[in-house]
């Protein structure tokens, strides 16, 4: 049956087309009853409410900074600081975190872990850097510099008429060119280096192994009202 | 009971493309032979259609869909292969409760043939990535990424060979560069070589030594870019010989339809891509004859 002499094969002609995966087409029952399970468990896990916001978190509501950029470096801070501490026994300085990383704003009304993972649909870890004072300086300067309202906390920018540096506060305190600083941010902005401009350099690396997103469930479960405002941490004076 | 029915159906339809491959049809000089390659790229998880109310694909996609289209055209040309070029995993929460295992196991009961690795295939790390293969009842390919220094070193095969309806097809894998764009402790010690210098060898191994009459390249290498430094389908079709189809990915490029180029022997060359998120389907038909082949090579309609 095998044996039979090959024949020799020419292509002649091609046809190609897109076509589309829409109504018209009859879901498949076996398809949809092998999903269902996995569906129902990810629905009644993402969907039951943890806590309530009053107000939408929003990331154009400011100039240089925003409710939504405000929460969500307030909450890093929060939630990593005492993990920090344990890990190195220092206390965290400020956070960093790039505008576009979060990816969603926060409607008002009820907030479920679905949330999360609108806000940070992506695997990053919250990651430690360690920078001396000149690598401070020129994040400080790379932020000044940015179109975007990168979010920060911890840390207080004001810019003077023409856009240079007028006072930075760490902590409250003035920045100290002097002295090091442990500085939270998401591991992406650490790893992707001189392109990314965020953390070109940097003293030493501390990995948390605290996935971002769960940092957001945590701190939804742990509070009942979520608020945050644009503020001065980061303005220009006019 | 009717998930029963469903797996019955693609079982039968494979034993039949297995007959048809050994049969009366390789022994019959004449008549013209048809085969039907379907694919997608960058699903991302999308296991369920958008809902109505989605704001650019509103009820459009899901998989229980796709399962349709692809078994009607199965039960039309029974000689099909069924294909992904990548990013299967990350876009919803169903990857990150599951891991992929949704992913992969839906798309063994669709019966896909091959995907080949897209970046976002790595985002649980080369272990998450492992802790899957169990769940794929279809070949992962690549012919660039050298897995040999990790754990998915005897799961992936630089390129498969298909036997349909006597017709044998020759499918190879490329993968984007990881640095910069997968995080090292992701991909670990996977080694990225260039792209084309491999796509070149590789489709002249498949030609020479395998002596296929069809060869596909599966792409996760992104359809065009401004910068000539970034390795794309278009420019790597054009550099290749006997590639027939580059079936493309990773910049979620929505093709009207496919594109054809020239290649180094002057000859033509299909990309397609289908955008993302399982939207769309993109069907390509290859038709053979048997006897001299016409002077002027082969005639494409898009």
């Amino acid at each position: 049956m095998l044996s039979c002499k090959q024949e020799t094969k020419h292509l002649t002609s091609v046809q190609g087309a897109q076509l589309g995966v829409d109504s018209t087409l009859v879901e498949v029952d076996s398809i949809k009853e092998f999903v269902a399970p996995f569906k129902n468990r990810v629905d009644a896990i993402l969907d039951s409410t943890l806590c309530y916001a009053p107000k939408s978190l929003l990331l154009n509501d400011g100039q240089r900074n925003t409710s939504m950029g405000n929460f969500l470096a307030d909450l890093i801070y929060e939630e990593t600081n005492p993990l920090v501490e344990k890990k190195i026994g220092k206390s965290l300085d400020f956070v960093v975190m790039n505008k576009g990383g979060i990816r969603s704003v926060l409607s008002k009304g009820e907030v479920t872990a679905r949330n999360a993972y609108e806000i940070m649909p992506f695997e990053n870890y919250i990651s430690v850097v360690e920078l001396n004072g000149t690598q401070v300086r020129k994040l400080v300067l790379f932020l000044a510099n940015s179109k975007r309202a990168h979010a920060i906390s911890g840390l207080e920018i004001v810019l003077d008429t023409s856009g240079g540096l007028e006072s930075v506060n760490i902590q409250g305190k003035p920045f100290d060119e002097n002295q090091n600083y442990h500085v939270a941010t998401s591991d992406y902005l650490v790893s992707g280096g001189s392109d990314i401009g965020f953390f070109p350099e940097f003293e030493s690396l501390t990995d948390t192994e605290y996935l971002l997103r769960n940092a957001i469930i945590d701190h939804f479960k742990r509070k009942d009202t979520l608020t945050a405002q644009v503020d001065k941490r980061f303005i220009q004076l006019q | 009971m009717k998930r029963r029915d469903f797996i019955k159906n693609t079982a039968a339809t494979s034993s039949f493309l297995t007959l048809g491959g050994l049969g009366m049809h390789s022994c019959n000089g004449v008549g013209k032979k048809q085969i039907t390659i379907l694919h997608t790229n960058d699903v991302h998880s999308h296991i369920e259609p958008f809902p109505k109310s989605h704001s650019s694909w509103a009820n459009l996609g899901g998989v229980a869909r796709r399962a349709d289209l692809v078994a009607n055209i199965r039960a039309e040309n029974p000689n099909t292969l069924l294909f992904d070029a990548g990013d299967i995993f990350q876009g919803t929460p169903f990857f990150n409760f599951y891991g992929g295992e949704l992913e992969f196991k839906l798309m063994s009961m669709l019966q896909y043939d091959a995907a080949t690795i897209g970046n976002h295939d790595f985002d649980n790390g080369i272990d998450g990535l492992l802790a899957q293969v169990p769940h794929a009842q279809f070949d992962l390919i690549s012919a660039n990424y050298d897995f040999s220094n990790t754990v998915m070193e005897p799961h992936v095969k630089p390129y498969k060979l298909y036997m349909v309806d006597g017709i044998k097809v020759g499918v190879y894998g490329i993968g984007i560069r990881l640095d910069g764009l997968v995080l090292k402790k992701l991909y670990k010690e996977t080694v990225y070589k260039d792209p084309y210098e491999i796509a070149l060898d590789t489709e002249r191994s498949l030609y020479e030594e395998e002596q296929c009459d069809l060869i596909v390249c599966l792409s996760h290498l992104g359809y065009d870019y401004r910068s000539p430094e970034m390795p794309s389908d278009t420019r790597l079709a054009q550099r290749t010989k006997y590639t027939h189809l580059i079936i493309g990915g990773h910049t979620h490029t929505f093709l009207e339809k496919p594109e054809i180029r020239t290649n180094a022997l002057g000859n033509q060359v299909l990309i397609n891509q289908v955008g993302c998120y399982g939207i769309n389907l993109g069907r390509i038909d290859f038709y053979f004859e048997s006897g001299e082949m016409a002077s002027q090579g082969w005639s494409i309609t898009v």
